[in-house]
């Protein structure tokens, strides 16, 4: 099993190359539940060994869409397609996938060897193969020794490595997780991520994963897609995400924002700059399309883009300090500000200096970073 | 409230002393003490057919009801057709339908179409009584199973077939030992609609005991009541044991 990502890279490829690439594809798939428009024509290429995330607020049909490959429900529209191949009519004991599931659903009768084994037997693997693969898989999740418990013997995180075992050992030709880590706390959650990633990555099994949690989707992706109402809002790397949002959805949605609203001075094809205050600030044009001179933009920028300047200095904007946060390696500053749309705004400082030097209640400047910040039309 | 637990209790108190009366009569309270009813209804020859009777057609009822009730159940659970709240309403009436309209029923119809009046006519109609508790205790079981599981298994690459063997009846066995012992207590002491259905060669025991009071008043029916008590309650303590009364009664068990 552990050779799988190795064999398949020497194999030749009698295809051609696109397609081989590509492990799970959508082509304007469609999906209603009644009234409701769970899916848009949706399309989406999944690379192989991609780790994609699906980030979204709950009902923005990121699950449905996981269920899709499943084929636990099918498509109203469009197509699916594993390995090249359309999925739309093949039932789910056929599609050689693997899944997690959210509470692990692991079968409560059997014992871990048992349950780990299930795919293989439905699958009528010999006995011994059975046995040595199990035992493969059980020390890949650092299980062994715990074969014959039942899964209400075991804790949380063993049970989602179990979870993860079974879905593993059967070589699925892509790995589904649903929202795996919500049942854990924080500190076994932060382990069992970079576990999974690492195994995901030494496999290089093609992963989808679903979450609502835009910290978990910044750290473990290859790639995520950004989804609200039943569309993609933004596919890109973790880092494009988050530096350069192309709407105020994902630039809300992924990461802490501040808003400072300011207005457009002027706008190429390249570069825009906004005036905010005293200051003119630089910043891609992408975002603001059609926006015409002098109109109002908010400019959204991450706490850790905004510094503190002394007050009468000049500045973006100025507030007073309301409240801190030290957490360790930063300290959240949280500024009340009358400019901001949202009238509040999170400056994050690293090291300890900024809870002494602007205790609460210092009037402060607040000053962008040079370059930093992405820049919408007021609407 | 005392006063009703009182007289849940009192009746089968009072039969229990009874039994243990030396006196022919069914008096209360007892002179003397003695265990010679419990010989005499042992010996009696109509209770002992009517108890071998009774078990022949508890089984196949029983049994039969679990088979056709867990296949409904499934059905109505999962699958959605035309008339199903009919379907629903058709196999839950029993449960509003008085027990001697159905054996008269079966009775007429037995009559009606030559169907003699043997072990089949007493069973189809013991199935008919117990099937509603059968499908409740299946589908109350059927409900409180996360098809996640079901979901799980598929993706492993089990086949329908497989899943069902091996994830959903496994499952759901607590459900179908409960409803099958609910209708196996039900059908051995059904007594209105058997009065109607069985013959003298079929009767089963509580129409045995019926007869038997009709013509004397001893208390070896008391005793045999006795027995009654002793043997269901001894079916019922074993399930626990067993199964744990908690997955007996479909209580789910939190992880």
């Amino acid at each position: 099993m552990l050779n799988r990502a190795a064999d398949e890279a020497s194999a030749p490829h009698t295809s051609c190359a696109t397609s081989n690439d590509v492990a799970v594809r959508f082509n304007s798939v469609t999906k209603r539940f009644g009234e409701i428009v769970a899916l848009h024509e949706l399309s989406l290429a999944i690379k192989r060994g991609e780790f994609m995330t699906l980030l979204g607020p709950s009902g923005c049909g990121k699950t449905t869409l996981l269920n899709l490959v499943a084929g636990f429900f099918s498509a109203d529209a469009g197509e699916i397609l594993i390995d090249g191949e359309r999925v739309n009519d093949v039932p789910t004991f056929e599609r050689e996938i693997g899944m997690m599931f959210q509470n692990y659903a692991l079968f409560p009768h059997m014992t871990v060897a048992n349950n780990i084994a299930y795919g293989l037997k439905a699958r009528h693997v010999s006995k011994t193969e059975i046995d040595s693969r199990v035992g493969e898989v059980l020390t890949l999740v650092k299980l062994t020794g715990l074969e014959s418990r039942k899964p209400r013997q075991l804790s949380g995180g063993q049970q989602q490595r179990v979870a993860l075992a079974r879905a593993l050992v059967i070589n699925p030709k892509v790995l589904l997780l649903d929202e795996p880590f919500s049942a854990l706390d924080k500190n076994l959650r932060a382990s069992m991520q970079m576990e999974l990633r690492e195994i995901q990555r030494k496999l290089g099994v093609t992963t989808i994963f679903v979450t609502h949690d835009q910290s978990e989707a910044l750290s473990l992706s290859d790639r995520l897609a950004v989804m609200a109402e039943g569309h993609i809002r933004q596919l890109g790397t973790p880092e494009e995400i988050y530096r350069r949002p192309c709407e105020r959805f994902v630039a809300s949605f992924v990461g802490d924002a501040n808003v400072l609203r300011g207005c457009l001075v002027r706008i190429d094809d390249t570069d825009a700059i906004v005036a905010l205050d005293a200051v003119q600030i630089k910043v891609s044009s992408g975002s603001l399309q059609g926006v015409t001179k002098s109109s109002p933009i908010d400019l959204f920028v991450r706490p850790e883009q905004l510094q503190i300047v002394d007050a009468g200095k000049p500045c973006a904007t100025i507030g007073t300090v309301v409240a801190l946060a030290y957490q360790g390696g930063h300290v959240d500053l949280h500024v009340e500000c009358t400019a901001s749309p949202r009238s509040r705004l999170l400056v994050r400082l690293p090291g300890y200096e900024a809870m002494t030097r602007w205790p609460i209640g210092t009037q402060v400047g607040i000053a962008v970073s040079a370059g930093e910040g992405v820049a919408f039309a007021v609407t | 409230m005392l006063l009703t637990l009182g007289f849940l209790v009192l009746p089968s108190a009072v039969v229990t002393i009874a039994a243990f009366n030396d006196k022919a009569m069914l008096s209360f309270p007892p002179q003397a003490w003695s265990l010679r009813w419990f010989a005499r209804a042992i010996a009696y020859q109509d209770f002992r057919e009517g108890f071998r009777n009774g078990l022949i057609v508890t089984a196949w009822s029983s049994t039969i009801a679990l088979a056709v009730g867990a296949m409904l159940a499934i059905a109505l659970d999962r699958y959605r057709f035309r008339f199903k709240a009919v379907l629903e309403g058709v196999l839950l009436s029993p449960l509003i339908i008085p027990h001697f309209t159905v054996g008269l029923g079966f009775l007429i119809l037995a009559a009606q179409i030559g169907w003699a009046r043997t072990y089949s006519v007493v069973i189809v109609c013991h199935v008919v009584l117990v099937l509603p508790f059968v499908l409740r205790s299946v589908y109350v079981s059927l409900r409180n199973l996360d098809q996640r599981y079901e979901l799980a298994a598929a993706s492993l690459g089990a086949t329908p077939h497989r899943v069902l063997l091996t994830i959903t009846l496994p499952l759901l066995l607590p459900g179908l030992i409960s409803g099958w012992l609910f209708a196996a207590i039900l059908s051995f002491n059904e007594f209105t609609a058997s009065l109607f259905v069985t013959a003298q060669r079929t009767q089963t025991l509580p129409v045995a005991m019926y007869n038997y009071v009709r013509e004397f008043a001893d208390p070896s029916m008391a005793a045999l009541s006795v027995m009654y008590i002793v043997g269901t309650a001894g079916l019922i303590v074993f399930a626990n044991a067993f199964l744990g009364l908690g997955k007996v009664l479909n209580v789910e068990q939190s992880r």
